[in-house]
C-alpha cells in the first residue's frame, strides 16, 4: 500500500470513514493512481485497460461482503474522468462505499467525473454509500460529477446514500435507473451548498416491470449564494409505485428550483411527489433560543438534523 | 423573582391599534408556584412569551433576579434561568428527542439522565429517546416530551402554558406530581402555570385571573379558587371526562 500523507487520511476519514486499510475488496485512489488494492475470494477488482477505471465483480450468492473505493485528490490542477463498472451476482448481498474528497490548496481547479455503472443481477442487494467532500482554500474549484447508472434485474434491491455536505464548488450529479419486475431502488440524498456554489442534481428513474418501486429523497439546504437544482423524473410503463420527494431549506440567498416529473404509461403505475422549499421555521429557532442556545447555534442543529 | 411592571402590549391589525395587554403589574416570588388562569383570549399565552423574550412589550419593564431583562434576547433570558413550555410543541425533522433534551440540559448528559425526565411525564422512556420530534409523535406525546425537556433546564423560573392540554387524565394526576417535585427539588426555584385545571389551581400558592389582557383578580389561592369554581377558569376532572357537562 503506497504511503498517505496526512490531508489525504482526512479526506478519506470524511468521505468513506475510513481509519485504516478496509477489509474486504477495496481500491484507494489517490491523485490519479492506484494507493492499494486488494480482491477478495468473492470480489474481483480489475483495473479498465482501455479508459482508466476499474471492473469490479461480484460473484453471485456473495454474502456481507464490502467494497470500498474511494477517490482523494490533493493536487491542484487535476482532471480526471474515471468508469467503474459493478457486476453483481444473482442473489449477492452486498455493501459498496464510494466517494470522492478533494484538497485544492492551488489556483486551479480540480475535477474528478465518476461515471458508475451497477449491473445488478436477480434478487440481488446493494446498499450503495457515496460521500462528496471539498476543503482547501485555494482559489481552484473543486468540481465532481458523478453519473451514476443503475440496471436492475427481476426481485433485486438498491439502497443508495448520497451525501454532499461541504466544499463542492460545482457538481452535476445525473442518475438514471432501469427496474425489471419486482425491483425495488432506494435513493436518499443529502445536500447542502454554501457560498457560490452550485448543484444540479436529475434522476430519471424507469420502472419497466410489474411490481417495480422506488424512492427517491432528497434532503437539501442551500446557503449562501449558492443555487441548487432538483431534477427528478419517474417514469412508470407498468403496474408499478413511485415516489419523489424533495424537502428543501433556504438561508441567505440560496436559491433552490425543484421539478418535478411524473410521467405513468400504464393504468395501473401509481406514481407521487412531494416538494417543499423554505426557509427555517422561526418558531423552530425560538424554541431551541428559549433552551439556551442562539440564533446562530439554533440554526446549526436544525440544520444538522434536516440534513442527518 | 420575577417582576412585572406595567406590562402593555399592542399589536396592529388592519391598521387599528388592538390592546392585548393593558398594564399588567405581577410579582412571581422565588420558591412560589403561580397559576394564571381566565378566558380564551385573555391574553395568558401572550403573557407569557412577553415573559421568554419571544414578545417585546409595547410599554412596561420586566425584572428577574433584580436585573432589568426587558431588552434581553430570548436566548440572553433562558441563559439567565427562565424556560418555557409552549401552548403548542415545535416540531423538528431529525432532532431527537435524547438530542433536544440534551440541548436543555446545557451539557453532555447520559442517556440514561436523559430518560429520568421522559419517565417523570409518564412516557416510557426506551421507547422515546431515540425518536425524532416530529409529526409522528401523538400530541399528547409532544406535549409530554415539551415538559420533560423543561424540566431538563432546571431553571430559575419556569413557565407552562396548559400543560394539561392533550394529557389523559391518569396522566394528568402524575403531571401534578412533577410539579410538586419540581417545587421540592428546587426551593428557590418559582414556577408560573397557565391552566384552566381545578386541580392544578389548587396547587397554586397564589392565582392570577387575566382578562381582556387585564388583572382581573389576584391573590392567595384560598381566597380565590372558591370564586372560580365551576367556570370556565376552573374546569374539575369530571368535567374533563364528560366534556360539555358541568363547566360552563
Ligand atoms: N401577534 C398578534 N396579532 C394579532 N392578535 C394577536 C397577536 N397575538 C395575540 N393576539 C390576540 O391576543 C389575544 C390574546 O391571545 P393569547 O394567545 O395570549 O390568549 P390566551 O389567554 O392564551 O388564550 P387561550 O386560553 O385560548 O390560550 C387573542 O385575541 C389573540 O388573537
Ligand atoms: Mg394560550
Amino acid at each position: 500500500m503506497m504511503k498517505l500523507d496526512e490531508i489525504q487520511k482526512r479526506l478519506l476519514r470524511e468521505v468513506a470513514d475510513l481509519h485504516a486499510v478496509p477489509e474486504g475488496a477495496y481500491n484507494i485512489r489517490s491523485n490519479s493512481q492506484s494507493a492499494g488494492r486488494q480482491s477478495t475470494a468473492n470480489i474481483e477488482i480489475t483495473p479498465k485497460t482501455d479508459v482508466s477505471g476499474l471492473d469490479i465483480r461480484i460473484k453471485a450468492g456473495t454474502k456481507n461482503e464490502s467494497v470500498h473505493i474511494p477517490v482523494v485528490m490533493t493536487q491542484t490542477g487535476l482532471y480526471e474522468l474515471v468508469y467503474n463498472d459493478f457486476y453483481i451476482g444473482e442473489g449477492a448481498d452486498v455493501v459498496i462505499v464510494a466517494g470522492c474528497g478533494i484538497d485544492n490548496c492551488g489556483s486551479q481547479d480540480s475535477e474528478h467525473d465518476g461515471i458508475h455503472r451497477f449491473y445488478v443481477g436477480k434478487n440481488a442487494k446493494v446498499k450503495y454509500v457515496e460521500k462528496h467532500y471539498g476543503s482547501g482554500s485555494g482559489s481552484g474549484k473543486r468540481i465532481l460529477n458523478p453519473g451514476t447508472e443503475v440496471y436492475q434485474e427481476e426481485g433485486s434491491s438498491v439502497e443508495m446514500e448520497m451525501v454532499q455536505i461541504k466544499g463542492v464548488d460545482d457538481t452535476k450529479r445525473t442518475t438514471t435507473a432501469k427496474l425489471a419486475a419486482g425491483a425495488k431502488l432506494v435513493v436518499r440524498e443529502r445536500l447542502m451548498t454554501h457560498d457560490e456554489q452550485r448543484a444540479i442534481s436529475t434522476y430519471v428513474v424507469s420502472l419497466d416491470g410489474e411490481g417495480a418501486s422506488a424512492d427517491v429523497v432528497s434532503r437539501s439546504v442551500a446557503k449562501g449564494n449558492s443555487f441548487q437544482k432538483f431534477d427528478a423524473k419517474i417514469i412508470g410503463n407498468a403496474p408499478c409505485h413511485g415516489h419523489t420527494e424533495c424537502d428543501s431549506i433556504i438561508m441567505e440567498n440560496g436559491k433552490i428550483l425543484a421539478v418535478p416529473a411524473l410521467e405513468a404509461n400504464d393504468l395501473d403505475a401509481a406514481l407521487v411527489h412531494e416538494a417543499a422549499i423554505g426557509k427555517i421555521a422561526g418558531e423552530q429557532i425560538i424554541k431551541l433560543m428559549t433552551l439556551g442556545l442562539t440564533e446562530a447555534e439554533a440554526e446549526e442543529q436544525i440544520i444538522n438534523g434536516f440534513l442527518r | 423573582m420575577l417582576e412585572l411592571k406595567n406590562i402593555s402590549f399592542n399589536v396592529s391589525t388592519d391598521g387599528a391599534d388592538k390592546e392585548i395587554i393593558r398594564g399588567v403589574d405581577l410579582v412571581v416570588p422565588d420558591g412560589k408556584l403561580i397559576v394564571v388562569t381566565g378566558p380564551n383570549g385573555g391574553g395568558k399565552s401572550t403573557l407569557a412569551k412577553i415573559i421568554a423574550g419571544i414578545e417585546t412589550p409595547t410599554g412596561g419593564s420586566i425584572f428577574f433576579s433584580g436585573e432589568d431583562i426587558t431588552r434581553l434576547s430570548v436566548t440572553e433570558r433562558a441563559k439567565r434561568g427562565i424556560a418555557f413550555a409552549f401552548q403548542q410543541p415545535v416540531k423538528f425533522k431529525g432532532i431527537s428527542v435524547k438530542d433536544l433534551i440534551r440541548i436543555a440540559s446545557g451539557k453532555n448528559i447520559s442517556v440514561a439522565d436523559a430518560c429520568e425526565y421522559l419517565s417523570s411525564v409518564g412516557l416510557c422512556a426506551r421507547d422515546y429517546i431515540d425518536r425524532e420530534v416530529n409529526a409522528s409523535l401523538s400530541g399528547g406525546e409532544l406535549k409530554r416530551i415539551e415538559i420533560a425537556t423543561v424540566l431538563a433546564r432546571g431553571a430559575e423560573l419556569t413557565l407552562f402554558d396548559e400543560p394539561e392540554a392533550g394529557i389523559d387524565l391518569w396522566s394528568f394526576r402524575n403531571l401534578i406530581d412533577v410539579f410538586r417535585n419540581m417545587k421540592k427539588a428546587n426551593k428557590n426555584g418559582s414556577i408560573l402555570i397557565i391552566s384552566h385545571q381545578e386541580r392544578i389551581l389548587d396547587i397554586a400558592d397564589e392565582i392570577v385571573v387575566l382578562k381582556d389582557g387585564r388583572i382581573d383578580k389576584q391573590g392567595k389561592k384560598d381566597d380565590i379558587l372558591p370564586s372560580l369554581i365551576g367556570t370556565t377558569s376552573a374546569i374539575s376532572d369530571c368535567a374533563m371526562m364528560n366534556p360539555g357537562k358541568g363547566a360552563e
